[in-house]
């Protein structure tokens, strides 16, 4: 029974989706002149379709907690055995269920612009839910017709086949669904620029209602990719954090995106410039969350991040993606250039340096797509390569690295016109503590060339980030300024971290008899024993590690492996020991036929700013999306209160002449 | 020419479209084929992997006479299901050298007690070096090796009973 109501609420929430187009465009189409009726239903309509789409998930949750193995999907991918959070967890670990989320994500994104979004004049909002719902549609045919979450097994099984264990970790609970929070939140960058295209309406008003879901779009994102790199960094027991695999690319490309649009969106609400650039960057956005989709779907490329595959699904994807993002591209072609210029400004300004930056984080975009779908470019014609970080580091960091350089000095500009002459002094404190860095980090150690221009760069970036708060009164600086200023620094973090990591790991593998020591880095590492340990539905062999910094107090480490039952599967449960300076990273591997263990140990300086640094990033999203509604809600309730005192002036006035 | 650069993405996209959507029509192929086919065995010298059977090297197949080479190990479960086919091929007289990978004396001397011995010599590789060297990406996998030393043919996965006469085929070609 619950199974069929989540259903028949994806079915009634697809004829919403069809309801909410159709009137959005005829009301579009009637310029407001005799679709009233129309018009006042595309809202509604909007609200309706996400609260079904919730109500679908929420049953798709439930049969999952019950575990209600007479539905398919369950049976599959769920087990009696497991832990409550990862029952839940479970049901966006498989693909329909993370399709359901998706679309559940996609309509309630709609439902909030639909409910709260009132600047933009409603013709354009119109065009904006229309575009919204028509999106909707194709993912809830796609849902529907060939990806449905609730089928229903002919005869219920006696037990499920549980969920892939390296899944079974608290960080894949929050993982998918703050990343789709941020790849579907796009889609309403997406609708919006469709909505401006259709009525012309490319102004800094738009920008300034487009900027805020940007935003909240992004901060997840943000959070998504470093939690889902955090993930893979103690999960899979590699002791890397970033492999540059196609689906991690794929939450890459869209962040990569939704940056550049961020600060194209700035220059549009500030200057009115940039306008048809802005457009197509959020039609770009999205684009690259439907593209990763496809290609994690479609099993059209190798990766780690397996789904069920199916050219089917994937046939169908690339439907949606031809009709949705072909359709916004070719109404960008032919309306773009009857969308005005706007303003112009000077190369030196706040402007230039925005689209300085943007340019480079278009560039690196490019460099990532290439490389992502390069190696099915050559399989086309049956070569086989595999593109890596030796294609991906250097090259992207020929625009990253002027991008850095241009994001330290950017913000002290001013808009329109400037000469470099007046921030003179804060260039020269930048490029002294780069230079200082440089000369620091080369005495210190044989650093490779990127790391050394990475850490130099990091310390330039952390100062200079703060330069736009200097001199000014704290309490007085706009909170969107605050969130520019965690954002830069949060990148300099990052950087810091990744650099360093990249330059003074240490690794060690070793085999080590119990209460014998190795050394690693300035750690000592001593085997105390290796004992069986029972799960829920695991076994595992623990390790006993004394780990001792420089001769101090020893702390004790458990890595494990484990053996999940069902289904039969592996996993290294690495453990850490976390300090101001870095991370020891330890794995407990195989027995010798001497008895001796092995034992994967490294020493990562700093790695856990790269996360650190993400969170900070995210953060100033945070502050900057709470400066940007906060400004918004004063100037509504200032424009409610002018209405009242003028309908009461009115009503005053008119009083007489009765 | 303004006009014209707005219609970039579209095209961009079309491209990626076209790409995706042959890509999608055609088969998935899993495979990893060797880029040593057709040159001659890199050199090696491999000790024997178990007591009875001489070991490896490649100086040992430009013989003039085309042989097998046979990547296995005895804990690879095709490796097992491979064996009455390897066997029947031994049994026409075809000479078949094996490898050994990853694998320890008494457990191959048991996997060979267990599903037969079809192997004229057989060297062991602890650390899979002739396995990579040769191209190799998987157990098992069967090499046809002509007369001078070439590697004519690469076999990837189990042989079939229905690969055996296609098998005798590419040794005779390679004659």
């Amino acid at each position: 029974m619950i199974a069929e109501i989540g259903l028949a609420a994806l079915w009634l929430a697809a004829a919403l989706s069809v309801l909410q187009m159709l009137c959005g465009a005829l009301s579009v189409r009637a310029r407001g002149a005799g679709g009233a009726v129309l018009t006042n239903l595309t809202r509604p309509a909007a609200v309706l379709q996400g609260a079904l789409a919730a109500v679908a998930f929420a049953m798709l949750l439930w049969v999952f907690a019950i575990t209600d193995l007479s539905v398919k999907l369950v049976a599959a991918n769920s087990h009696a055995a497991k832990p409550m959070i990862f029952k839940l967890a479970g049901a966006w670990g498989n693909h329909e269920g993370s399709m359901l989320l998706w679309v559940t994500v996609l309509s309630g994104a709609g439902a909030l612009i639909a409910a709260v979004e009132r600047r933009l004049p409603e013709r354009t909002m119109q065009a904006t839910l229309a575009a919204q719902g028509f999106v909707a549609l194709g993912f809830y045919a796609f849902l529907i017709f060939s990806s449905n979450p609730f089928e229903r097994l002919p005869t219920p099984v006696a037990e499920g086949m549980g969920l892939n264990p390296l899944l079974q970790d608290i960080g894949l609970a929050f993982h998918p669904p703050t990343l789709y929070l941020g790849y579907v939140g796009l889609s309403v960058a997406f609708s919006f620029a469709v909505g401006a295209l259709v009525t012309r309406q490319v102004t800094p008003e738009f920008a300034r209602a487009m900027r805020p879901w940007v935003l909240g779009a992004w901060v997840f994102l943000t959070l998504g990719i470093t939690a889902g790199s955090y993930w893979a960094y103690y999960e899979l027991g590699w002791g890397g954090w970033w492999f540059w695999d196609p689906v991690e690319n794929a939450s890459l490309m869209p962040w990569l995106a939704a940056t550049a649009l961020l600060h194209s969106a700035s220059v549009l609400a500030s200057r009115d410039a940039l306008r048809a650039w802005t457009i197509m960057l959020g039609v770009v956005a999205f684009s690259m969350s439907m593209v990763g989709t496809f290609l994690v779907r479609s099993g059209i490329l190798t990766s780690v991040h397996a789904f069920a595959v199916d050219p089917e699904r994937g046939s169908f994807i690339l439907a949606l993606l031809a009709i949705y993002i072909g359709g916004a591209l070719a109404l960008f072609a032919v309306r773009a250039g009857t969308v005005a210029e706007g303003e112009r400004f000077a190369v030196t300004s706040r402007e230039g340096a925005l689209v300085f930056n943007n340019v480079m984080l278009s560039a690196i975009l490019a460099i990532v797509l290439l490389g992502t779908l390069y190696p099915l470019l050559t399989e086309a014609f049956d070569v086989r390569v595999s593109v890596g970080p030796p294609y991906f580091n250097p090259v992207g960091a020929i625009f990253f690295v002027p991008m850095l350089l241009v994001m330290a000095v950017g913000p002290l500009l001013r808009w329109r016109r400037d000469s470099l002459a007046r921030v003179g002094r804060e260039m020269a404190l930048v490029g002294a503590i780069v230079l200082a860095a440089l000369i620091l980090a080369s005495i210190l150690g044989e650093v490779p060339l990127l790391p050394l221009i990475g850490l130099a760069l990091a310390g330039g970036l952390a100062v200079a980030s703060l330069l736009p708060v200097r001199g000014r009164s704290l309490q007085r600086v706009p909170m969107a300024t605050w969130g520019m200023v965690a954002a830069h620094f949060g990148v300099a973090v990052a950087l810091f971290g990744m650099a360093s990591e990249s330059a003074f790991s240490k690794e060690r593998l070793a085999a080590v008899a119990m209460g014998q020591s190795v050394a690693v880095g300035p750690w000592s590492i001593r085997l105390e024993r290796v004992e069986p340990v029972a799960g829920p539905n695991w076994t595992a062999l623990r390790a006993t590690l004394l780990a001792s910094y420089r001769g101090g107090e020893p702390i004790e480490l458990a890595p494990a492996a484990r053996d999940f039952w069902s289904p039969p599967q592996q996993t290294t449960e690495s453990a850490l020991a976390t300090r101001w300076n870095g991370q020891l990273y330890t794995v407990i591997g195989e027995q010798a036929d001497d008895g001796r263990w092995q034992l994967r140990l490294w020493w990562k300086p700093f790695v856990p700013l790269i996360w650190l640094g993400g969170g900070i990033i995210a953060l100033g999203g945070v502050l900057a999306l709470i400066g940007r509604v906060r400004t918004d809600l004063r100037r509504r309730s200032v424009l409610r209160r002018s209405a009242t005192r003028r309908s009461d002036r009115a009503a005053l006035t008119a009083e007489p002449a009765e | 020419m303004k006009a014209l650069r707005f219609w970039l993405p579209l095209v961009a996209l079309v491209g990626f479209l076209g790409l995706a959507g042959y890509m999608l029509t055609k088969p998935k192929d899993e495979f990893v084929e060797s880029r040593m086919v057709g040159k001659p065995l890199p050199f090696f010298t491999l000790d024997p992997a178990v007591p009875d059977r001489p070991g490896l090297a490649s100086r040992d197949f430009a013989t003039g006479k085309p042989r097998l080479l046979n990547i296995f190990a005895s804990w690879c479960v095709p490796c097992a299901a491979e064996a009455p086919q390897l066997k029947a091929l031994a049994a026409r007289g075809v000479d078949i050298a094996g490898i050994a990978i990853r694998d320890r004396p008494e457990d191959v001397a048991a996997f060979l007690a267990r599903y037969g011995n079809p192997y004229s010599a057989i060297g062991k590789d602890d650390l899979s070096e002739v396995q990579l060297a040769i191209g190799s990406s998987g157990v098992p996998e069967t090499f046809v090796i002509d007369g001078k030393g070439r590697i004519a043919y690469q076999h990837i996965g189990d042989i079939r009973a229905e690969n055996v006469s296609m098998l005798l085929k590419k040794l005779e070609e390679a004659r």
